[in-house]
């Protein structure tokens, strides 16, 4: 008995020299001191774009839309929806086969709910096109901590798609089933410089390659071989900064490995700068490197288990140097409903040095238009 | 069993000495106060500013290259490499 109330007293002692009460009470009252809780709902918007991507024969063009608005002080609900109009006369399509169109249509769905310092999310999203059908299912948690200065993030992903080709009677014939992992910290370092770490795992299960590719084996084209699971992580680091007056810095790095040998390493470096109170342009460059997948072959000279020419598995790089800029109406009904005009444009240029260009015989190459345009306000 | 009970003992003294000393350890405050944060709140200093633009960047980045993932925008699949 009087060891434990020396115990006590000590412990009491030392709490109270140590300030570790202090510690507790030092996050409460940082936690405190912001009346409202720290985290908050994403805003109320509505947007409204069109877009296009051209290269490689590829172009992909058309509106989407997403609505966003809070219900109550706690709840945000949001909706979108997205076509994509295909004219594939790709590479792989005008050699092996024949140019085609056709027609993408996605939705989704969430809700957020604001639970004392944390935002739990909730969404769905569904794309249909002629022969494939994804759906997907998401949870995330993002709670702020440390007084405000740090959000850790967490989420889940589960999807299940449906695979099939149209040239055949029963479409659909396979499926994919998909587990996503995230977790994430966002930390305010200064009053003008935030990082963020943000780590993923992606597993997939089932047909994971294209019904109407094909692989080149002793110079024969064969129905590609892959294999039924796919496990990859990525780790992408960013930081921004201001760095000079009304002028940011954002500077990202990701890495990417899996089990089929691919890694990836991204870069990108973007400078953002307002121009008066109306105009806002932001400058990037992306650097896009990886390696092939361990059965990836042009043309493959021995017989293996699993074969691909699919070219986004093979060694290549790609650079995009993009533009954005937004424009804010002086109007006071413009003011008021918080419109902005956007209008991007990046340009892209892919290098596969391992892939060979069947019409020449020499590695292929090619450059991509990417064009945006966005009109957005709140109501 | 001797070495050991001499072992846990001695630790166990440690760890009271240590408590009844009366070290101080300076806790961390948050050094960024609320009403500093005014300018992580301007335009320039967000991440991401079109969401629709952003997610279909990221949309074409995941068909036309084998790396995906840590993106911060939660896309389902699609067939359309």
């Amino acid at each position: 008995m009087g060891l434990w109330r020396w115990l006590s007293n000590s412990l009491s002692r030392w709490r109270e020299r140590a300030g570790v009460r202090g510690l507790f009470s030092g996050l409460a009252a940082a936690g405190a001191a912001t009346v409202a809780p720290a985290a908050v709902l994403p805003d109320d918007k509505a947007e409204a774009m069109f877009h296009v991507y051209d290269g490689g024969g590829v172009k992909a063009d058309g509106p989407a839309f997403l609505v966003r608005k809070k219900l109550g002080e706690r709840v945000s609900l949001s909706a979108g929806y997205y076509i994509d109009a295909v004219s594939n006369a790709s590479i792989d399509v005008v050699t092996t086969a024949s140019p085609f169109k056709e027609k993408r249509t996605a939705w989704d769905f969430g809700a957020d709910w604001l639970v004392g310092n944390s935002v739990l999310t909730l969404s769905g999203s569904t794309s249909r096109e002629p022969d494939y059908e994804a759906n997907a299912v998401n949870a995330d948690v993002a709670a702020d901590v440390f007084g405000g200065m740090t959000t850790l993030s967490l989420g889940f992903t589960r999807g299940s798609d449906r695979v099939g080709r149209t040239d055949r009677r029963e479409v659909f014939f396979d499926d994919v089933r998909r587990w996503q992992y995230r977790a994430g910290v966002t930390q305010i370092l200064s009053p003008r410089w935030l990082m963020s770490l943000n780590a993923e795992a992606i597993s997939e299960d089932g047909y994971l390659g294209s019904p109407y590719r094909a692989a080149r084996v002793f110079g024969a084209f064969v129905p590609e071989r892959l294999p039924r699971t796919r496990t990859g992580r990525a780790v992408k680091l960013r930081s921004l900064a201001e760095v000079l007056p009304d002028t940011a810095l954002r500077i990202e790095a990701r890495a990417y490995w899996d089990t089929w040998d691919v890694r990836g390493r991204t870069i990108e470096i973007a400078g953002t700068r307002k121009f008066g109170p109306q105009w806002l342009l932001d400058v990037s460059l992306r650097s896009h490197k990886q390696t092939a997948a361990l059965f990836y072959a042009d043309n493959a000279q021995v017989d293996t288990v699993f074969v691909t020419r699919n070219r986004q598995l093979s060694a290549f790089n790609s650079l995009g140097l993009g533009a954005k800029l937004t424009w804010k109406p002086a109007a006071a009904w413009a003011e008021r409903y918080g419109v902005q005009v956007t209008g991007v444009f990046e340009r892209k240029r892919f290098r596969f040095p391992e892939f060979i260009d069947l019409r020449n015989q020499r590695p292929y190459a090619y450059d991509a238009n990417v064009m945006q345009v966005v009109l957005a306000g709140r109501f | 069993m001797r070495p050991e009970r001499g072992l846990v003992g001695t630790s166990l003294a440690l760890v009271l000495a240590l408590l009844g000393s009366g070290c101080a350890i300076k806790p961390i405050e948050p050094w960024v106060k609320p009403y500093e944060r005014e300018r992580l709140t301007d335009p320039v200093m967000q991440w991401s500013r079109a969401s629709l633009a952003d997610r279909h960047r990221e949309h074409i980045h995941s068909v036309r290259e084998g790396a995906r993932g840590a993106v911060g925008v939660q896309g389902g699949g699609c067939g359309c490499n």
